[in-house]
């Protein structure tokens, strides 16, 4: 009886979505007060509907009711307690409900801290976020309905969560993703409420912008957690595999680190509107595209749920409504959108321009790698594969140059720079990135490596023309601590995120050049060196955890003959599905990984392993973790809500004289 | 012209011809790193050519695999039910390797007529087939349901 209040929940926050799409939108168009004022309510109230529904399915979960058919694949009576009610997103419908729950989390979140946006344009932002919810809850009741019965005989226990699923990375991964993912489809939301009132302003601008902040820094954490998760749990010492369900996010991604810097110039001159916009609608569809793949069943990789062909087509109809209704809206509008070219060649404008080209182009050529097998397949019917290397061969230098460019940008001013100005200010920091790119790899490695010395050096590049920058703007003040104080939070939201990038820039490249493995047969007593360190294998005792049963192995680590860590790789079987799973042991530092992987038991009491020495691998995480905080802390700048509260009271005012004649409302 | 129209058109170009370059590269680069896939039909009957890096995919014959008891090295056949590749790898298979399971390989043929893989990828998600391997089946003519060891679908 409790899935059906479930789903009946789901139904009702369908109707609600329908309303909310349709009503708010006529609304803004025929000045209707009373039913752009509905938007607000509406939105809460699908909210609510499909809180109640996810609880149902995770209070499903956490009572074993294998009679639900989601809950008896993914779940098992034996299955830990925080992985019962985490399975709820363990496979594709529960997912695809958290999906569609957390844009209603965000469009509660546009409900409630929208005070200082006119109400025509947050009744238009809510409905198109209604809209989407629509098309979401219609394909669930369509295609994949969590909470679908198997009658009349239902299992007597589940069939477990995939064992690969069963780690801390499962809890944290997915929610985050799916926040930064669906975050894009708020900024999609106020990029469409722009097109359909053909106003498209500095203001707009200014409202968008901490939510773009926010979604960029959650996605940039979600796809960071992704990676972080992989490289522990998969076992093959990676971080990134350019598997074609990973391509997505990172576009989605490259699109939306081109948005906020777009962003920047559309609010403070006005310019790039239209691209601005075109931004917008590009991220949002590759959320869309990201979707799209992981649930159509078209690609092999290690995140696709099982085929089934109707998702596809209904999720590509979704794709194709909502794109190319926004884009045809775009051709349209973007005509209206005239930007003024008042700048030189040497500007800020100019630098966020190259900015945007560099990543579009390398969001470009990512889609292109992942897309072309499908369209490959289709036309000639051939099977294909892009290697990493394609991607590595465009990505790379595209991310150098970025890079580069990346510590003139704060240097330069709005329409104008003198070049000796920027010569002047940068010329001693690129000597000093330079020579320290080529001194510093060569004192600790003793030889010279062409990777190493470019990565050092473009990171420092960065780094030191960011507390140059920081030592100039303080210079005038009294003390340096009053100096410091007088910074924005987006100013030093921009210098954290910019610090993440030359942190990840170090770590990819310096675990990209220095890292070692070998694969061994090791018997207990044996021992086997790596770089600077000996692993020594001790042997091997069983574990059995609550629903598996393993070996685990013992060895112990030395440097320079002191013991420096113990480590226990396993092996488990789960025992619901028979699956074999390897458990990865890693000693993590800040300045390397020891990371073993346990093999399987060869002739006697021999085992195969690999061992792995990863040095800065922890930096390209920790560049992300920079980059969330930027984001965030841009998006808590003082002047959004100093703005908020003066629009509020003038909106207020404007409330008044609208209860007394409603044309007001349209001129504001 | 006009100096702000010369500029609007000194930025045109310069996008102009920074996006054909990126395409140029794009181009060239996706051309030398497109792994073709093969049937191991498809590689009996020759249709690869010599020194090519490709994709094999099939089912793990049941009984072929042998590992090597001082090494790394495993020997094991994959088939469509029609045709047999024997496949060497060095390394740790993945967990859901096994007998009668789906496995996509990467690598190439060495002169004795043995794929030499450098990669291999196992699907972890027992009741899933991936597009691959399941297009070769289908192309070999070969239900998979009916090769499918029991207990799966």
């Amino acid at each position: 009886m409790i899935p059906e209040v479930g789903q009946f929940s789901l139904i009702l926050a369908l109707c609600l979505s329908m309303i909310l799409a349709t009503l708010p939108i006529i609304g803004a168009y025929q000045n209707n007060f009373l039913w752009m004022s509905m938007a607000r309510p509406l939105s809460a109230g699908v909210f609510v509907f499909l809180g109640i529904s996810i609880a149902i399915l995770a209070y499903a979960f956490v009572t074993d009711d294998f009679s639900v058919q989601f809950v008896a694949q993914h779940s098992n009576s034996l299955l830990p307690d925080r992985y019962k009610l985490t399975a709820v997103w363990g496979g594709h419908e529960g997912s695809f409900l958290l999906w569609t729950f957390m844009l209603a989390g965000w469009m509660l979140a546009v409900a409630i801290f929208s005070k200082s946006m006119p109400l025509e344009f947050v009744a238009r932002v809510l409905g198109v976020l209604g809209f989407l919810i629509t098309g979401y809850i219609l394909f669930m009741l369509a295609t994949s309905n969590p909470f679908d019965r198997i009658v009349p005989l239902p299992p007597v226990d589940g069939a477990d969560l995939n064992s690969a699923l069963q780690d801390f990375g499962f809890i944290i991964h997915p929610p985050t993703l799916y926040m930064g993912y669906v975050g894009f489809s708020v900024v999609f939301a106020f990029a469409m409420a722009a097109l359909l009132s053909g106003k498209m302003d500095a203001a707009w601008a200014r409202w968008c912008r901490p939510w773009a902040n926010v979604a960029w820094a959650i996605l940039t954490l979600g796809i960071a957690l992704g990676s972080w998760w992989a490289y522990y749990e998969l076992g093959w010492g990676g971080w990134w595999a350019w598997d074609p369900v990973e391509n997505p996010p990172l576009i989605t991604w490259l699109f939306g680190t081109a948005l906020i810097h777009s962003l920047a110039a559309t609010e403070k001159r006005g310019v790039f509107k239209a691209w601005t916009v075109l931004l917008a609608i590009l991220a949002f569809a590759g959320s869309l595209l990201g979707t799209f793949i992981t649930r159509s069943g078209l690609l092999t990789s290690v995140h696709a749920f099982a085929a089934d062909p109707s998702r596809g087509f209904f999720i590509l109809a979704i794709l194709g409504i909502t794109v190319g209704g926004a884009l045809l809206l775009f051709a349209f509008r973007a005509p209206l959108m005239k930007s003024e070219f008042g700048f030189d060649l040497i500007s800020r404008e100019i630098l966020l321009l190259s900015n945007n080209v560099i990543l579009v182009v390398a969001a470009a050529s990512v889609f292109l790698g992942t897309l072309f097998p499908m369209v490959y397949q289709a036309i000639t019917d051939d099977l294909i594969s892009i290697g990493p290397p394609y991607f590595n061969a465009i990505f790379i230098p595209l991310m150098a140059l970025l890079a580069l460019l990346l510590s003139i940008g704060p240097y330069t001013r709005w329409k104008r720079t003198s070049k000796t100005y920027l010569v002047q200010q940068l010329g001693k920091v690129a000597l000093a990135a330079l020579v320290l790119g080529v001194v510093l790899p060569l004192l600790v490695t003793r030889q010279i490596s062409l990777p190493a010395t470019m990565a050092v050096a473009i990171g420092l590049w960065i780094l030191l023309a960011m507390l140059q920058d920081i030592v100039n703007k303080t210079a005038n003040k009294a003390t340096r601590l009053k100096g410091l104080r007088a910074l924005s939070f987006s100013y030093y939201g921009m210098q954290m995120a910019h610090t993440g990038m030359a942190v990840m820039l170090l770590g990819v490249a310096l675990t990209s050049s220095f890292s070692s493995e070998r694969s061994v047969l090791l018997s207990p007593g044996q021992d086997v060196g790596l770089g600077n360190y000996v692993f020594r294998f001790d042997g091997v005792a069983s574990v059995n955890g609550p629903n598996y049963i393993g070996e685990e192995a013992s060895f112990t680590v030395f440097e320079e003959g002191e013991e420096i860590a113990i480590l226990h790789p396993e092996r488990r079987i789960y025992l619901a599905t028979n699956t074999p799973s390897t458990e990865m042991a890693i000693d993590a530092g800040f300045l390397r990984d020891l990371f073993i992987t346990l093999g399987e038991r060869k002739e006697g009491d021999a085992w195969s392993m690999t061992l792995y020495v990863k040095p800065f691998v922890r930096w390209i995480w920790l560049g992300a973790i920079f980059m969330t905080f930027g984001g965030i802390l841009a998006a808590a700048d003082k002047r959004y809500r100093r703005l908020r509260r003066k629009q509020t009271e003038s909106n207020r005012s404007q409330g008044k004289s609208n209860t007394l004649g409603g044309e007001l409302q349209a001129s504001s | 012209m006009k100096p702000h129209r010369r500029k609007k058109l000194g930025i045109i170009l310069f996008i102009t011809a920074g996006l054909s370059v990126a395409v140029g590269f794009t181009a060239y680069a996706l051309k030398q790193n497109i792994n073709m896939f093969y049937t191991p039909t498809q590689v009996a009957e020759g249709e690869v050519g010599a020194g090519q890096h490709f994709r094999i995919g099939g089912m793990v014959k049941t009984g072929t695999v042998l590992d090597a008891p001082d090494s790394l090295k495993v020997n094991f056949v994959t088939t469509d039910f029609v045709s047999d590749v024997p496949i060497q790898y060095e390394g740790i298979l993945p967990d859901l390797f096994r007998e009668g399971q789906g496995i996509v390989a990467e690598g190439e043929m060495d002169a004795a007529g043995v794929f030499q893989a450098s990669r291999v990828l196992a699907k972890h998600d027992e009741n899933f087939m991936s597009p691959e391997v399941k297009a070769a089946l289908d192309a070999a003519g070969a239900s998979a349901d009916n090769h499918m060891p029991a207990g799966t679908n």
